[in-house]
């Protein structure tokens, strides 16, 4: 019988859909694994934002993918709690969305801008200058905002801490 | 009444309200002032949307009569809404828009908080989870206002001119019948007499900074806890619920 590390290894072979840099294990959107035996799965995943499209397409990768290896009763249950945090992305993930282009989130324990209205200095993925600009608190999608450097001038969505 | 009874139209309220807000919103999608601002209030839309789909699958669950969120949504007539009034209003211009959400964010802001202590599981995490989002939403419509109060002449009568107009509506947030009496017994409910006091001190502090006034004396309309609704609802349900109306076995 497949352990809860196995399944966690075939769902890492699923990008998130819309940021295919990173896992969606790494984003920590599922939550718990419990297997009842070789064809019988049940999942709990919670949602990164309430309205996030893409919650729908990770479902069904997810279901995708665990009936091409053997399990035909999948449950999937959605857990609003505790609420998914920024915090849960990997260190790994991170560096990758860095990479992307992506300005990685703060740790929100660190960070609070979000509570204080204050603006934090974000470094630019591009040429890691600190002087950087919010040009809009919502960027292309719900959990990044935009960003634009003021030395490179390149414009980047900052993945926000929440 | 009972306590089930009376949770599905708690929550009936708490999602409707958002459904109805998120409806109205999204025609602003494509539409807006200017790019940057026009995928901000989209996703602020789709957050509220989103929270309308969790509160409805809760109180589909909690009514266990095999109706879905979507049932819920798209089969139900005007009077069997009890959306708060203010969420179905047209958008009116930029300024209108930007105060009613400024007011009704700064409502959720203080009720998903108490929310999140509710001995009710599911509504605790759905708060907790929308509280987080709407912490943005408010910060990004306060920001609106103040630009918009303390701007042009222009700016600050048109926004004006939306508070003078949306404060008849505010009240009916705050009203409280049987079934938050039963609710509050039993450690679900908030009582929205402790998010009246922190929402009127909040708004206050923003209308003043915003160099702005809040109308005084004036009449509070009410009605939505009985599904008793103004004559934009309708029209609002007639387009949203046309297409699972004619088509009842679409999916998508």
């Amino acid at each position: 019988m497949k352990t809860a590390e196995d399944i966690f290894t075939l769902l890492s072979e699923i990008p998130d859909p819309e940021i295919p840099v990173i896992s969606i294990i790494e984003l920590g959107v599922i939550r718990n694994i419990e297997i009842i035996n070789d064809s019988t799965i049940s999942l709990k995943i919670t949602p990164t934002y309430s309205g996030c499209p893409a919650m729908k397409q990770i479902e069904d990768d997810v279901r995708k993918k665990l009936s091409e290896n053997g399990f035909t009763t999948i449950d999937i249950k959605t857990i609003f709690s505790p609420p998914w945090t920024t915090d849960w992305i990997t260190p790994a993930a991170k560096e990758k969305l860095r990479k992307y282009g992506i300005a990685p989130p703060e740790n929100s324990t660190e960070d609070k801008s979000w509570l204080t209205g204050k603006d934090k200095n974000i470094a630019c993925p591009r040429c890691k200058s600190l002087n950087t600009k919010l040009i809009s608190q919502f960027g292309s999608t719900a959990c990044k905002a935009l960003y634009q450097c003021q030395d490179c001038q390149e414009p980047f969505d900052y993945f926000k801490c929440i | 009444m009972t306590t089930q009874e009376a949770l599905f139209q708690y929550i009936l309220r708490i999602g409707d309200t958002n459904l109805i807000l998120g409806q109205r919103l999204s025609e602003w999608t494509g539409h807006g002032p200017f790019l940057e601002e026009d995928l901000a209030l989209t996703n602020i839309t789709l957050d509220i949307t989103g929270a309308a789909k969790s509160f409805l699958e809760y109180a589909a669950k909690v009514e266990d009569k095999g109706r879905s969120e979507d049932d819920l949504a798209f089969l139900r007539n005007d009077r069997q809404f009890f959306n708060a009034q203010i969420t179905e209003l047209p958008n009116g211009d930029y300024a209108r828009t930007i105060a009613r959400q400024v007011l009704v964010d700064c409502f959720d802001y203080y009720f998903y908080q108490e929310l999140s202590k509710s001995n009710d599981e599911t509504l605790a995490g759905i708060a907790q989870k929308s509280l987080k989002e709407v912490t943005y939403h408010l910060r990004h419509t306060s920001a609106w206002l103040e630009r918009f109060g303390d701007g042009t002449e222009e700016s600050h009568n048109k926004v004006q001119l939306a508070l003078n107009e949306l404060w008849q509506y505010t009240n009916e947030l705050f009203e409280m019948n049987e079934v938050d009496e039963l609710l509050i017994k039993e450690g679900i409910a908030v009582d929205l007499n402790l998010v009246k006091t922190k929402w009127e001190k909040h708004i206050s502090e923003l209308v003043e900074k915003s160099t702005l006034t809040i109308p005084q004396n004036v009449f509070m309309q009410t009605g939505s806890r009985k599904g008793i609704h103004t004559e934009h609802l309708a029209f609002i349900l007639a387009e949203m619920q046309a297409l699972p109306r004619i088509y009842p076995d679409a999916k998508w």
